[in-house]
């Protein structure tokens, strides 16, 4: 294992400031921290305080994702943060499974989530097994905390727990 | 012709042994593989004067050019969407000799993945950079999507979803470019077909997508080609083979491999830009193409191609390889030197390669009579055609 952590996180610590105390501090299983930019630095904030969220043009009120610096119908760079239902349905799902990403005690279900306001959302499928995963499945949002305390929005089955 | 100035042909290739491991560094690699191209072309390395390679190609220009001994250049440029973008530097080559911007052009991918650096493994930080054509890995990251074989396979799945298709349909495509490899002498796997029980008994690397048979290996090597006027290739030591067309296209919300947030994640909507302007600039049709090249970072990328290209209809490409469309004995023989996961993962500067040998009438696995062949790698594609 620590073959493949050394270089992942020589590469990650130059990127990302700050990150070699919060990767240092990691369990084997604990889940890595969103990368932090200018430009989607509000969504991972709206996560921390437990609100699923995306850009909105200030001008026509369409929603973008990944987060852009204009609005590519009008132009306009007033940009909203909106927040979002936090439902939706997985539109497609995989589990990796070698090599193992890095911060996961057992393979996660990967999926991109079709959110109800019409963006998708790359994110996991918690608490539903590979054998009943299953496109189209509605699901809503729950979230799980980093190895370095910050939160990323995960999905759950809708009707459950 | 592509485009409105002079003919332009490929008068040159080159490359290095293919292999698992490697000692040679990259930049010897491109320089063994680059020197190769020229005296296959019959130019003296010192005239070149224009290089094209990869945003992510490891090698500068300036350190070809002490290697090479070149004089002066006149054009450089790197072109972004990693493997995605390789025929991207022969759509530049061609439009810096057809304007005559320079008369001589070296492109060239170097790879050395298993010295320094590991391919595919999970990575958090290093593809970030402008020009990969993969800024939005950032929101992959927390979720352990962490590695090309994931990103990938999270948009195909909704493909095997829509059409039915499953990883047997994909181990076909695994089939047939071992089959092509086993009797390339140049392929690292050279007299080692697979079947498809074979295939279906290798593990996962993302379920319930790609197996390992699926996927191109981690290699080493370098291959290179010259581009000049179709008219002096005609004086060289080559039979020139034009590029009768050459395009890029980026369409609004496609991605190299995160590539999640356009309408129909079915398609293949880069591909498809390219097909519309080959087809648009050499008044050809796919019933025309005698051979295609077509990139395969996966099996599943060869379905989507032949989908994008109008081989077949959209969601029929299971059915088309099934039926054996592909081989060479088929409609239209494809990646005929064992794609990257037969031949090597050179990035696609080998479909290249690979398709000038068959209008030389040189390839291993030559088809008989080609005339006309479709070279893509995804976000760019060139017709190439017997001068």
């Amino acid at each position: 294992m620590a073959v493949h952590v050394r270089p992942l996180c020589a590469k990650w610590c130059t990127y990302v400031p700050g990150a070699r105390a919060s990767f240092h501090a990691m369990t084997a299983a604990a889940r890595p921290d969103p990368i932090v930019t200018a430009d989607n630095a509000f969504f991972w904030e709206a996560c921390a305080r437990g609100e699923l969220v995306a850009q909105r043009c200030g001008a026509c009120g369409a929603f973008a994702h990944p987060p852009r610096p204009m609005c590519p119908r009008c132009h306009s760079t007033q940009r909203e943060v909106a927040r979002l239902s936090g439902r939706g349905e997985v539109w497609s799902w995989i589990v990796p499974r070698h090599p193992a990403p890095i911060g996961f005690a057992e393979a996660p279900v990967v999926a991109l989530i079709a959110l109800d306001e019409g963006v998708r959302l790359v994110s996991n499928v918690v608490g539903v097994a590979p054998e009943a995963m299953r496109n189209g499945l509605r699901v809503e949002v729950a979230f799980e905390a980093t190895a370095g305390g910050k939160a990323v929005p995960v999905f759950r089955a809708m009707g459950r727990g | 012709m592509f485009g409105a100035g002079r003919a332009v042909a490929i008068a040159g290739i080159g490359q290095t042994t293919y292999a698992r491991r490697d000692e040679r560094s990259e930049s010897l690699l491109a320089a063994e593989a680059t020197l190769a191209a020229l005296r296959d072309a019959g130019v003296a390395p010192a005239d070149v004067d224009g290089m094209i390679t990869y945003t992510l190609d490891p090698v500068d220009e300036i350190g070809i050019c002490r290697a090479l001994g070149v004089r002066d250049l006149a054009l450089t440029s790197r072109v972004p969407g990693g493997g995605a973008g390789a025929l991207g530097t022969i759509h530049q080559a061609a439009a810096a000799v057809a304007a005559g911007a320079c008369e001589t052009v070296l492109v060239w991918r170097a790879i050395n993945q298993g010295a320094a650096y590991r391919y595919g493994q999970p990575q958090a930080g290093g593809m970030f950079q402008p020009g990969s054509g993969t800024s939005s890995l950032l929101w992959c990251m927390p979720f352990g999507a962490q590695a090309p074989a994931t990103w990938a396979a999270l948009a195909i799945q909704r493909y095997m979803h829509e059409f039915g298709v499953t990883s047997r349909d994909f181990g076909r495509i695994a089939v047939l470019h071992r089959k092509h490899a086993a009797t390339n002498p140049a392929a690292i796997f050279h007299g080692k077909p697979i079947t498809l029980d074979e295939h279906q008994a290798s593990r996962w690397i993302v379920e319930p997508v790609l197996r390992l048979l699926d996927c191109c290996q981690e290699n080493a090597g370098a291959a290179a080609a010259v581009i000049t006027t179709l008219e002096r290739a005609r004086d060289l030591r080559q039979r020139p083979v034009q590029i009768l067309a050459a395009a890029q296209s980026i369409p609004a919300e496609a991605e190299v491999i995160s590539n999640y947030y356009h309408a129909d994640l079915t398609t293949m909507p880069e591909a498809m830009g390219v097909a519309k302007r080959l087809w648009a600039q050499s008044g050809l049709a796919p019933r025309d193409m005698h051979a295609a090249l077509l990139y395969d970072a996966f099996t599943p990328n060869v379905m989507k191609q032949l989908e994008a290209f109008g081989f077949c209809e959209h969601g029929e490409a299971k059915g088309f390889v099934a039926d054996g469309h592909c081989e060479l004995s088929g409609s239209i023989p494809t990646n005929t030197h064992g794609g990257h996961s037969g031949e090597a993962y050179i990035h696609g500067m080998n479909l290249v390669t690979e398709g000038v040998r068959q209008l030389r009438g040189t390839a291993a696995n030559q088809v008989a009579g080609a005339q006309l062949v479709l070279v893509s790698s995804g976000m760019a594609g060139a017709i190439l055609a017997k001068a």
